[in-house]
């Protein structure tokens, strides 16, 4: 699913030249403070028993707090997917890019 | 807290987060919401994905039934719908955040 993920949205950046990858560190510092708090969330809820995993369908590596490898995967890519999406949008509609800088133009 | 109540709180502090920290919030903008559009049934997808049970009778990931509302969306948990949305929305907006302040705001790097 993540395979699917990953194919689903990064033929953004090659076809439409989204540049996010180019700009990893601003996808980085995008997505770090947000994951950690989804993961502290997973922490919580794998801990607490508010869902768990099919042991036998999954690779089996566990990071901190017993959460599984592909959860942390899954907190990288699915945000650059959402971010690539969003890149791939404006970058085909221009105009709606209008307002995203619109305050800075006065400075 | 049980899955429905994070949920929910995760959901509602993502639209406060937008609406009143970020500048030219993204739940305004045509941009989010057809990029939302084009996410939804991919994330619908991947929800199925998820949480459909196989032929061992199990889903990849399960939930205790005390711990979500029931209402279920492509197999998965709406809290599943809900978590979603405030990733994607929380993400977008730190990205623009940064493209506001300058920060490898242009696609070509010097």
């Amino acid at each position: 699913m993540l395979v699917f993920t990953v194919f689903g949205s990064f033929w953004l950046e090659i076809f439409l030249k989204t540049s996010v990858l180019r700009r990893w560190k601003r996808a980085l510092v995008s997505i770090l403070p947000v994951s950690i708090f989804f993961l502290a969330w997973d922490a919580y809820a794998i801990a607490q028993g508010h869902w768990f995993f099919n042991r036998d369908r999954m690779l089996g590596i566990y990071g901190p707090f017993e959460i599984p490898l592909e959860e942390f995967l899954f907190f990288i890519i699915v945000p650059m997917a959402a971010i690539l999406t969003i890149e791939g949008v404006t970058t085909v509609k221009p105009h709606l890019r209008e307002k995203e800088f619109g305050k800075d133009k006065e400075q | 807290m049980i899955y429905s109540d994070i949920a929910i709180t995760a959901f509602s502090l993502s639209i406060m987060i937008d609406l009143f920290l970020f500048k030219n919030s993204l739940l305004t903008r045509l941009a989010f919401w057809l990029s939302y559009a084009i996410i939804f049934p991919f994330q619908l997808i991947t929800n199925w994905w998820l949480t459909h049970p196989r032929s061992d009778g199990k889903a990849i990931v399960m939930y205790d039934p005390e711990t979500i509302i029931g209402i279920r969306i492509a197999s998965a948990p709406i809290e599943d719908l809900l978590f979603g949305f405030a990733l994607v929305l929380t993400v977008m907006g730190m990205w623009e955040f940064w493209g506001r302040r300058g920060f490898q705001r242009n696609k070509k790097l010097q």
